[in-house]
């Protein structure tokens, strides 16, 4: 289980990875805003280049990128094809019953065939570049105004970034355990699914265990240092550098364009 | 079972940004017979060398998906590893690792944490039940015999505790516990990582002579995983040093200590009685022993006999 990288941040330094957590949360959703603003071609291809842009400037390997698109592979190819055969339309090419595929039917595949990918890579650029940690922070950052209505902000992101910072230690934990029953002979791959479950049994009583007593060490921990103050400081602090500055244009531009493009070019089916 | 290896390297998470070779071409040898103390830094590469003792990690070679690269001719290319524990060949694809990890049993660090059935006697016949062979489950007479020896060897009566939840008990017990369902199988070689962390004196003390105890009897060979410098002096006959993956040194406990100045070099402590030796050794006094605390009293103690 070591082979499981938690998460998926990929460890560069690049000016992506530079970036403000919360411009690039902020990107993000300004993103697919755009993207689902976008009714023709050209707003979708601008929309391409940008992110064409981002995942050059995040050295990132393109297969890596790639590969979060793999995942929904089948959503995908399944969505357009419902999508060719029943959409109706003008010009129609095939028909048979209720099935018939139209010109209208093709593009609005493509267009949502487009979309998707666009949204899936972007979205995986983020968590590649961003470790959870300061993305946790960023979203609490962007959290602060629900302060004003007493949502407490401040546990959710705590209760976010323990989680995450749980599940590489439970893994190795997970890891530990099973290869010291492994080497009481136990035998996690064969027998049928009931035996296999049973197997695990002794993995998961020892990880329970373990997990309730280091969350009641973390709790006396931070009771230990009177963790609960009103006020709490950062170690690392978040900056808006100029890089964001130029992410935040960029993004702007887009959406302006997409919504230009919106105006004067209009649908395309 | 005598163990052999040769050039053996790992390196977790291969191909991604996160590759950390953790061995580096270990070549070293264990006879059969020896107490045998592998010491090393947070990180040296001690644990991952012992894990791969009983083949829970496993060479490349060994794995079913290997497919064998065509030869390239390359000035860089590692050579062949050996990794041999009696007659198991653990470089080959048909070893019978089931059969290994019952003759080569291995106590993790805080073995406690892997306690999980509702009863001592559970828990302990465990490893017992898995090692049977197919269609030769052991009678619950035989169990019950395994059981409490095992638990009599650690020192814990059967009676007292066999039907009491593993969880009740306390924490040097558990450790107990948790050893005793290692060796309920009686393993010809018997690997322990730390085995004496977070144990008071007198309980790392009873750990050892537990250890010396069955080492004399059914185990013919112990590896010890440790830090604890003045655990060493005192109890192996070999011990190896680990750092950065590869072995710095190798040799019985006198011959490792009497370098005291390059184990410093490494970040690594020294028993005791070394540091005794070296602050004597500042004043022109010179001691030869083999560094366990009886040997080094005696000399010092002849010594002072010899100028009174």
């Amino acid at each position: 289980m070591k082979e499981v990288t938690f998460g998926q941040y990929y460890p560069v330094d690049s000016f992506i990875h530079r970036m403000d957590p919360r411009l690039k949360i902020v990107f993000l959703i300004g993103f697919i805003v755009a993207i689902f603003l976008a009714d023709n071609f050209y707003g979708l291809a601008a929309c391409a280049g940008v992110l064409i842009l981002a995942v050059a400037l995040s050295r990132v390997p393109v297969g890596k990128v790639l590969r979060a698109v793999r995942g929904i592979l089948f959503l995908v190819i399944f969505t357009a094809a419902i999508n060719i055969l029943f959409h109706t339309g003008e010009h129609v090419y095939w028909q048979w019953s209720i099935f018939s595929v139209t010109r209208e039917g093709i593009l609005f595949s493509a267009y949502l065939i487009l979309r998707l990918v666009l949204l899936v890579v972007c979205s995986s650029l983020l968590t590649y570049t961003t470790t959870p940690v300061s993305l946790t922070d960023g979203i609490e950052s962007l959290l602060t105004p629900l302060k004003w209505i007493r949502f407490p902000v401040h546990a959710l992101a705590l209760i976010m970034s323990i989680a995450l910072r749980f599940i590489p230690i439970l893994m190795d934990e997970t890891d530990r355990i099973k290869n010291a029953q492994k080497a009481r002979g136990a035998d996690f791959e064969s027998g049928g699914p009931i035996k296999r479950i049973k197997a695990f049994i002794p993995i998961l009583v020892p990880l329970l265990l373990s997990a309730f007593r280091r969350a009641d060490e973390l709790g006396d921990a931070m009771d230990a240092r009177c963790y609960g103050g009103k006020t709490r400081t950062k170690y690392k602090k978040l900056h808006f550098t100029w890089r964001d500055l130029l992410g935040f244009l960029l993004l702007a531009a887009l959406i302006t364009g997409v919504v230009l493009l919106r105006i004067y070019v209009g649908e395309m089916l | 079972m005598r163990i052999v290896c040769e050039n053996l390297s790992y390196t977790y998470n291969e191909g991604s940004p996160f590759a950390a070779k953790a061995l580096d071409g270990v070549t070293l040898t264990i006879e059969e017979g020896e107490f045998f103390g592998v010491i090393g830094h947070t990180g040296s590469g001690k644990s991952t060398f012992v894990q791969h003792l009983n083949g829970l990690l496993r060479l490349p070679t060994s794995l079913k998906k290997y497919k064998p690269k065509k030869r390239k001719k390359s000035e860089n290319e590692a050579p062949m590893s050996v990794l041999r524990v009696g007659e198991f060949d653990l470089t080959s694809k048909n070893t019978d690792f089931r059969a290994l990890r019952k003759r080569v049993g291995m106590v993790f660090q805080y073995p406690e944490y892997q306690l999980f059935a509702e009863t001592v006697e559970k828990d302990v016949a465990f490893g017992l039940e898995n090692f049977a062979e197919k269609g030769q489950k052991p009678t619950e007479e035989e169990v019950k015999r395994a059981v409490s020896d095992a638990l009599a060897t650690v020192g814990l009566d059967y009676n007292e505790v066999a039907s009491k939840s593993p969880f009740d008990l306390s924490g040097g017990q558990k450790r107990r516990v948790a050893i005793a369902g290692v060796i309920v199988t009686k393993p010809e070689v018997l690997i322990l990582d730390e085995p004496a962390a977070g144990l008071d004196p007198l309980g790392k003390q009873e750990l050892m002579e537990l250890l010396h105890k069955i080492h004399g009897d059914w185990c013919k060979t112990v590896v010890i995983v440790s830090h604890d410098m003045d655990e060493i002096a005192e109890n192996c006959t070999r011990a190896a040093v680990f750092s950065e993956g590869k072995i710095a040194m190798c040799a019985s406990p006198k011959e490792l200590f009497s370098h005291a100045e390059e184990l410093l070099s490494l970040g690594l402590d020294i028993p005791l009685t070394a540091k005794l030796v070296l602050a004597l050794k500042e004043r022109g006094i010179e001691i030869d022993c083999d560094y366990t605390v009886e040997d080094f009293v005696q000399k010092v103690l002849a010594r002072k006999g010899g100028r009174a």
